[in-house]
């Protein structure tokens, strides 16, 4: 059946996404977004294997109820924070460039760089 | 920036009445991450962005007088501090690293509960610093 | 929820995700993508509250909605918000690269165990067990996020909590005024 396995088809596509948008695009701005997809997906696949069928949230409930697993939220909900953090360190990467080469793009900066080292 | 201030009345008034309701929204969802969803991480992020609507909406040098940077960056690391030190202080009462049963032994659970809360506050305070602190930084570039 | 339900919602939420996904690849004002990517956050918070995560939920809106749209924001206010056209030669080797590694796990998706189920491995690992059933006795605390968060898994924390500073720092050295320009200012 198509739907017992639906949901990591979605996270492979959102996985396919995002590395065509990293390696097509020559904008930093894209590379970072196509970065974050990327994460995105991992965070889902790893969401969905802790998915019980009829279960909870991981809030006691008394008994007899079945909780989802909390192990795969503990490490997802630190990971999105840091992922945040460091896409930040990425951004700030992106306006040094920008005023280095006044671009966003990546062959654009290439070739600045490439006229550069051929008058030199 | 400047015309924002001037003209849009409407923002300005509800922002003054948005803002206030974050911050509190903010530390219920800190001390409340024990019995709800919620905790730390959350937290920090909420506030920071309490804050971040202030500047968007009042200036950014209107929020640097609520929080001042320097404020900010000893923040950040204090938050590492609090966390850490509650590892070291059951260290020293020779237990295992970061094991909260140390700080009281006789009601073990008692201690659980106090580490978690100590915990969860050095990740807040330090989560909303650094939020605060690339706000700063990348909306400070541009103005020179 | 019906099962019924729960599958329609589920297939529906993940649909609207990837369209949004693909609408962010395709589009070149960047703007228009910066607020898409708020909305493709979003959603996958609803995603989240629908597969139990409540917890991981919470922290995508927050972060998704707040902090990363207005970092976007202000990395184009000091740069540009137009994509320029990438040339060709990148995208026939970018797509079969992405389609190749697609296709591997396609394939090795077959082998992994049905969304939902209870008897998978993530499941009856004795350590789930263990801190499950334990954590009532052992913390007391109702949000088993929470205590696994800062007390079962509390290096783990300190570790990212580290990771989050550190990145602070970082921004801090790469935009932050430098100490001759202070200097300059205050003379």
């Amino acid at each position: 059946m198509i739907l017992a396995h639906y949901n990591y088809w979605v996270v492979v596509l959102l996985m396919m996404i995002g590395l065509y948008t990293v390696m097509a695009h020559g904008n930093l701005v894209k590379k970072l977004l196509g970065l974050s997809m990327f994460q995105t997906s991992v965070f889902l696949m790893f969401i969905s294997l802790g998915k019980i069928e009829g279960g909870t949230a991981p809030i006691l409930a008394g008994e007899g109820a079945v909780y989802s697993n909390p192990l795969p939220h503990v490490l997802i909900l630190t990971a999105i924070v840091v992922g945040v953090a460091t896409t930040a360190v990425g951004l700030a990467l992106v306006v040094r460039i920008h005023e280095a080469y006044h671009t966003i793009e990546e062959h654009e900066a290439v070739k600045q760089e490439q006229r550069e080292s051929g008058q030199a | 920036m400047r015309a924002l201030q001037q003209e849009h009345v409407v923002l300005r008034v509800i922002a003054k009445m948005l803002v206030p309701m974050i911050l509190l929204f903010a530390l219920y969802v800190q001390f409340h991450g024990d019995y709800g969803p919620g905790g730390g991480f959350q937290a920090g992020v909420i506030f920071a962005s309490g804050i971040i609507l202030y500047a968007l909406v009042f200036g950014l040098s209107a929020a640097r007088q609520v929080l001042p940077p320097p404020v900010v960056r000893r923040l950040a690391p204090l938050g590492v501090l609090l966390y850490a030190g509650v590892g070291v202080f059951s260290l020293l009462s020779d237990r295992a690293f970061l094991d909260y049963s140390a700080i009281d032994p006789e009601h073990p659970s008692h201690g659980q509960h106090l580490g978690i809360l100590l915990v969860e506050l050095g990740v807040g305070i330090t989560v909303a610093s650094v939020m605060l602190m690339l706000f700063y930084s990348f909306a400070g570039r541009g103005r020179r | 929820m019906s099962a019924l339900a729960f599958d329609a919602l589920n297939v529906f939420l993940l649909a609207c995700l990837v369209v949004t996904g693909l609408a962010i690849a395709r589009l070149r004002g960047l703007f228009a993508v910066a607020m898409l990517s708020g909305i493709y956050s979003l959603l996958s918070a609803s995603v989240f509250v629908l597969l139990d995560a409540v917890d991981v939920a919470f922290t995508e809106a927050a972060v998704g909605a707040g902090m990363t749209t207005v970092l976007f924001l202000a990395t184009f206010g000091l740069t540009r918000s137009r994509e320029h056209a990438a040339p060709h030669q990148k995208r026939v080797p970018a797509l079969l690269v992405a389609v190749a590694c697609g296709g591997v796990l396609l394939v090795a998706l077959s082998d992994m165990p049905p969304f939902g189920a209870a008897d998978t491995p993530v499941q009856t690992d004795p350590i789930t067990e263990r801190y499950v059933e334990t954590t009532h006795e052992e913390v007391g605390i109702p949000n088993m996020v929470t205590t696994l968060l800062a007390s079962y898994r509390g290096f783990d924390t300190l570790g990212e909590v580290v990771v989050v500073f550190t990145a602070g720092i970082a921004v801090l050295m790469l935009l932050g005024r430098c100490s001759r320009e202070r200097a300059e200012d205050e003379s």
